[in-house]
């Protein structure tokens, strides 16, 4: 049953990715239409194998790498569609689209062991982890958006415009939906964090304050306000806020790596 | 039912004729009236625009004499030589109409390939006919249909979206920076034909504030009253530079009028804003190192006249593509009016059957004689009844039929085997 639902989810994404792409180089209104119905279809489809998964290793999806990428994909998607709506733009979708179903793959090709059960568990535990999953999606749906502003910035300043550039966003608009992403980000991953504090303190026995990976979140934290304050001001704001962006992103993903694999002694995936 | 069209555009015509042959609003309702008066055409519709003048009716009689008559209303209406003015006309029938109509509202007969503003022109023409009755169930269709297509070819294809004009290619590279311009403002340096053409570019995109500024302060003044706008003074660069997200520069100078530090110290006064500076003067009225400025963006009468250049040339490579949808949509009418023509067809065949049977009745009505009134009115509703069912089967696989072709031959088949000409609907 769980296979049916990853093939659906796949071919979902899949075709919704050829229809924001064409939406992107035709400007095909209906297309567009029909790859946000297929995102919601996928997602649809890409929740019940997370649940049905989850049911079936009797553990969380979280508990494992596997779990963790294919949760992280989700969210990343749930996140962009509810930036598709706010901000009224579907043009980002065949660039967004591409990195979730990286994470979607991915997450099949991790080897598939079982790690050994976390100390951490409950409901005040699940938030903070999924509030964190959530707040590193959003920070890498702000980078997709920064790397599109700068190659888009370049090209107007080069003055080479392909096919494709008249159908991208507005670089205002671009900057915009960044900083929503962001804000969306440092709200969830100050909520998570906190709530991982709370979820130690009530551990019994020796509790785990000083991983390294708090340091890096916190660092994290601190980036992203820093960018979310710097995209307004004189010196900053446009291409230098954008590559800050891509910047801190670089550092979360060494927070997910080197800092999780090497440093750690509690986090695991994320 | 025949759709007519007789008209002349820009292939067909010299200015000189156009002019002669063009429709005011109140002239287009005046000749769509008497054209229906006079009972030349049961529907008309004038699309007029500074490039084509075109007639479009449906015949009462279902013939293409009307094409003629309308030929000679029109050199009467503007009072024209008919010889001088057949010369430049094309006459168009029925699916050719369609077609034709079709790839007016695409944008694929214009002299500008894919221009937007025929669309609204088309809307407009339509609009007035219909609010002065001129229009009814086919030419209503027709040109919703027309406005469907225009609109298709816009949003599917690149035909319309990539900017064919210097100054349309500069507002369209600032919505690439800012979205839309309403609230944004825009200073225009100059007064003259291209800084006019840029102007009206800003006002048909709502431009949220618009200052000029320009040597002489009256020809400002003049042209602030004209397109409506703040007059800024000449000269006064530290003031005015602070407040446009758009500066178009189109004036006549031999040295840069405006330099590196003078925008330098602008951006830094205005918070680093984007800024979109177009420079459509020659020699250039913006120096070249205002393009290294942090999120300044320098585009030259070159840069746009070569964005100009390619934009023509991909638009002429998505002409298929809006070939293709204007097909699909002359497909989807001839079909509309085949269910239209095939209801016909089946009232005629009826009230044939009808009429044969009342006949046929009467024939025999020496063998009827001994039936009561009661028993008479039960036979004809019993051989009525028989009529609608013989007629149930073959409707259905008619209406049924997916094959267009197939669909039309039936049609005719019908018609020739069953219908007198005179009974042709």
């Amino acid at each position: 049953m769980t296979q049916t639902f990853v093939i659906i989810t796949v071919l979902a994404y899949l075709a919704s990715w050829g229809l924001y792409v064409r939406f992107l180089n035709g400007g095909n209104e209906a297309a567009g239409r029909l790859a946000t119905v297929l995102m919601f279809l996928g997602l649809a489809a890409h929740y019940l194998a997370l649940l049905l998964r989850a049911k079936g290793t009797h553990a969380v999806p979280y508990h494992d790498l596997q779990g963790s990428m294919s949760l992280f994909g989700w969210l990343l998607a749930v996140t962009y569609l509810c930036l598709e709506i706010y901000h009224r733009q579907r043009t980002v979708g065949a660039f967004v689209l591409p990195v979730i179903l990286a994470f979607f793959f991915t997450s099949f090709l991790v080897p598939d062991h079982p790690s050994p059960p976390s100390a951490a568990h409950g409901v005040v535990f699940a938030l903070h982890v999924t509030l964190s999953i959530l707040a590193y999606a959003a920070f890498a749906l702000s980078c997709v958006l920064s790397l599109i502003y700068l190659a888009e910035q370049r090209f107007l300043r080069i003055r080479k415009l392909g096919d494709a550039f008249w159908r991208l966003p507005p670089l205002e608009l671009l900057e915009r939906m960044s900083r929503t992403s962001v804000l969306l980000g440092l709200i969830t991953i100050t909520v998570g964090t906190a709530l991982g504090y709370w979820a130690v303190d009530r551990q019994p026995g020796q509790p785990a304050f000083f991983d390294p990976k708090y340091l890096m979140t916190l660092l994290v934290l601190v980036l992203y306000v820093a960018y979310f304050r710097l995209a307004r001001t004189t010196a900053w704001r446009g291409a230098r806020a954008s590559m800050l962006c891509v910047f801190n992103f670089v550092l979360v993903v060494l927070s997910f790596t080197v800092v999780n694999l090497y440093f750690s002694q509690h986090h695991r995936y994320f | 039912m025949e759709i007519v069209l007789v008209g002349l555009n820009f292939r067909t015509a010299p200015v000189e004729v156009r002019e002669k042959v063009s429709f005011s609003a109140e002239q287009a309702l005046q000749a769509s009236e008497e054209l229906r008066s006079n009972g030349i055409l049961e529907e008309t519709l004038v699309l007029s625009t500074c490039n084509r003048s075109e007639v479009y009716g449906v015949n009462p009689n279902g013939t293409r004499e009307s094409a003629a008559a309308l030929s000679r209303y029109l050199s009467r209406f503007h009072e024209l030589q008919p010889d001088l003015l057949n010369r430049s006309l094309y006459h168009h029938y029925d699916h050719d109409v369609v077609r034709h109509l079709f790839r007016v509202s695409a944008g694929l007969e214009s002299m500008l390939l894919g221009e937007a503003e025929i669309l609204g022109q088309v809307r407009d023409a339509y609009l007035r006919a219909q609010n002065g009755n001129g229009t009814g169930p086919v030419l209503n269709r027709l040109f919703q249909a027309a406005l469907e297509v225009g609109k298709r070819v816009r949003a599917e294809t690149e035909l319309g979206t990539r900017p064919m004009g210097v100054a349309s290619a500069g507002m369209k590279l600032a919505e690439r920076i800012f979205g839309k311009l309403n609230d944004r403002s825009a200073l225009v340096l100059g007064a003259g034909t291209i800084s006019e053409q840029v102007v009206s570019q800003l006002r048909d995109r709502n431009i949220g504030r618009l200052y000029l500024a320009n040597r002489s302060r009256e020809k400002a003044q003049e042209f602030a009253e004209r397109y409506g706008g703040e007059v800024l003074e000449w000269g006064e660069w530290e003031t005015a530079l602070k407040l446009p997200d758009v500066i178009v520069s189109a004036v006549g100078v031999q040295e840069p009028l405006l330099t590196k530090p003078l925008i330098e110290r602008a951006m830094a006064s205005r918070g680093n804003r984007a800024l979109f500076l177009m420079d459509l003067g020659l020699p250039r009225n913006i120096a070249p190192g205002v393009a290294e400025l942090y999120n300044t963006y320098l585009y030259t009468m070159d840069d746009l006249t070569e964005i100009v250049q390619q934009n023509r040339s991909a638009r002429q490579s998505e002409v298929p593509k809006a070939e293709a949808l204007v097909e699909e949509h002359v497909g989807k009418f001839i079909s509309w009016q085949a269910s239209v023509e095939l209801i016909g067809v089946l009232d005629s065949l009826r009230e044939r059957m009808k009429s044969r049977r009342a006949s046929f009745l009467l024939e025999k009505s020496s063998g009827i004689e001994r039936y009561s009134a009661e028993d008479r009115e039960h036979l004809i509703g019993l051989m009525d009844e028989l009529i609608e069912r013989l007629l149930i089967g073959p409707a259905e696989r008619l209406r049924a039929e997916k094959e267009f072709r197939k669909k039309i031959r039936n049609v005719e088949a019908i018609r020739e085997l069953f219908l007198s000409s005179r009974e042709k609907p």
